[in-house]
């Protein structure tokens, strides 16, 4: 079986006062049906990544890549028309923010409806039928009052459980979750987190999950990438992560304190090194 | 003395009561932390504390003196706030000279030059730094200006509210190790809402756990370390950290 999205040499540059900045040098990676991490820091390029997948680069960004293949579709050459039949049917994308993500003027039931209308063609009680599925599907204990909300009525955590119910309705093969969690509590943080992961696994979807949160990555993934200034410094399979050999990935470790911290002072990363963010 | 003490607070929003009948001793240079989920009261606390929620009752007392419901200059001077979003809380039109000499000037304080080029030095900023705007800094730079201007006036107290979840990790590293180290050169008193437990294990000795408003139990950090929470509610959180 052909791998779901081979990506080689990916190059995204950004033209500034001094000539293009590349934010992403050189990226090659491919992936099954599987749970692939993208980790790294603020400014580390894993973010462009992800967007450059669903070619939501807009001018003057540029994209180049030897190979950025979709179930065997060149991405690059795609029309914008073209995109916009991938884009949510087959590749979607989970952002970090539900409060900026969720149209305010729209209610949820609705929302979640027009993810599902744009892509297929199904009667009203149909439709219906699908949002409340979904909505129980991440765990909204009361479809059909919450359909009926708008997103200033509901909290962050089940404003995500609702973005993730839209992105996940059209059945997509391949979901990006952008930083998905960063903005809830650490309690609602491994709910959203266990939600994506038994939709993923159950409906044998690819998952892209880009996060800073190192702990987070390897819980939930199968197979790390390790970010910093645009390249990847270290890949390694979820398990292994305690035994990264790249400094930059024993800087990143080192720094996190643990439950039973006993150290007086955290390692700081010397930035110098690596003449990253 | 208690360098904070909170008797019986309820504090509310208009109609909404957020904290009920929290009681609360901070000893002077203790650090202790107050965790729970978002909307538990956590940040309320510290904001009535701070003046900035005015709707309470009970009684707050700074280093053994109530506090009143107005403005009070002289809390702010032994209270000082730092707050969760670096890129929120700095006014983007004012170098960073101008933020931290705005307190001085408020107090009517001289010597206001050495006086900022001590405090970037006490937080590890170059004195480059000093006549630029925030957008020129990053994340991690602007939060050591931010704890730069809660410094201003030698406060004994610091509320830190969510000091480092808007960093990156290694950033969080640094903004954690010079927290630890103002404490022990200024023998200051921390009261910090977070909630990472690990950050609390490295940082605090005592914690208070919050849920709906309300104090559900208050631990030592050893007991935190070893996993001895009583309350239910304290074991979950435990636990989605520990899972994590």
């Amino acid at each position: 079986m052909s791998p779901l999205l081979e990506v080689e040499n990916l190059r995204v540059s950004f033209p500034t006062h001094s000539g293009r900045v590349e934010v992403v040098k050189g990226l090659s990676f491919t992936l099954g049906r599987e749970r692939l991490g993208i980790v790294g820091e603020s400014g580390s390029g894993k973010s462009m990544t992800g967007r450059s997948i669903l070619k939501l680069i807009r001018k003057p960004g540029e994209v180049t890549a030897d190979k950025l293949r979709f179930d065997g579709i060149d991405i690059l050459d795609q029309s914008e028309k073209q995109m916009r039949a991938i884009r949510g049917a087959r590749i979607s994308m989970v952002m970090q923010d539900p409060k900026f993500s969720l149209n305010p003027v729209m209610s949820v039931g609705e929302q979640i409806a027009e993810a599902l209308m744009t892509h297929q063609k199904l009667g009203r009680r149909e439709v219906q039928q699908r949002i409340l599925d979904m909505l129980t599907a991440v765990r909204i204990n009361d479809p059909e009052r919450v359909a009926k909300l708008y997103p200033h009525e509901v909290s962050g955590g089940m404003g995500q459980r609702i973005m993730i119910a839209m992105m996940l309705i059209p059945e997509p093969e391949l979901l990006i979750a952008d930083e998905p969690t960063s903005a809830l509590d650490v309690s609602v943080q491994a709910q959203v987190l266990d939600i994506i992961d038994d939709l993923v696994t159950r409906k044998g979807m690819g998952l892209i999950l880009i996060s800073h949160d190192l702990a987070l990555v390897s819980r939930y993934c199968d197979r790390i990438l390790v970010m910093n200034a645009g390249r990847v410094v270290e890949e390694c399979a979820a398990g292994q992560l305690a035994e990264a050999q790249h400094p930059y990935t024993r800087g990143l470790l080192a720094a996190m304190p643990v439950i039973d911290e006993t150290r007086d002072e955290l390692p700081v990363l010397d930035r110098t090194q690596w003449a990253g963010t | 003395m208690s360098a904070l003490s909170l008797k019986n607070l309820d504090v509310s929003y208009g109609e909404t009561k957020v904290v009920h009948g929290v009681n609360l001793e901070v000893a002077e240079g203790e650090s202790f932390a107050l965790v729970g989920e978002s909307g538990s009261g956590k940040s309320t606390i510290l904001r009535a504390i701070a003046g900035l929620a005015p709707e309470w009752t009970g009684e707050i007392s700074v280093l053994g003196k109530p506090r009143s419901h107005g403005v009070d200059r002289s809390v702010s001077r032994t209270v000082q706030m730092v707050f969760q979003d670096p890129y929120g809380s700095l006014h983007p039109r004012k170098t960073i000279d101008a933020a931290l000499s705005e307190p001085l000037a408020i107090h009517g304080i001289g010597n206001r030059g050495e006086r900022v080029e001590a405090v970037l030095a006490q937080v590890g900023l170059d004195q480059r730094f000093r006549f630029r705007f925030p957008h020129q800094l990053s994340g991690g730079q602007r939060q050591r200006v931010a704890i730069a201007r809660a410094l201003m006036l030698e406060p004994k107290v610091l509320l830190l509210d969510e000091p480092t979840s808007a960093l990156d990790v290694s950033v969080q590293a640094e903004i954690l190790n010079l927290l630890k180290r103002l404490r022990r050169e200024q023998n200051l008193t921390f009261l910090m809402v977070t909630h990472n437990l690990p950050v609390v294990s490295f940082l605090c000795e005592r914690l208070a756990v919050m849920r709906h408003g309300r104090i559900v139990e208050i631990a030592d950090v050893a007991q935190l370390k070893q996993g001895e929470l009583n309350e239910p509610y304290s074991r979950e959180l435990l636990a989605a950290t520990a899972g994590a």
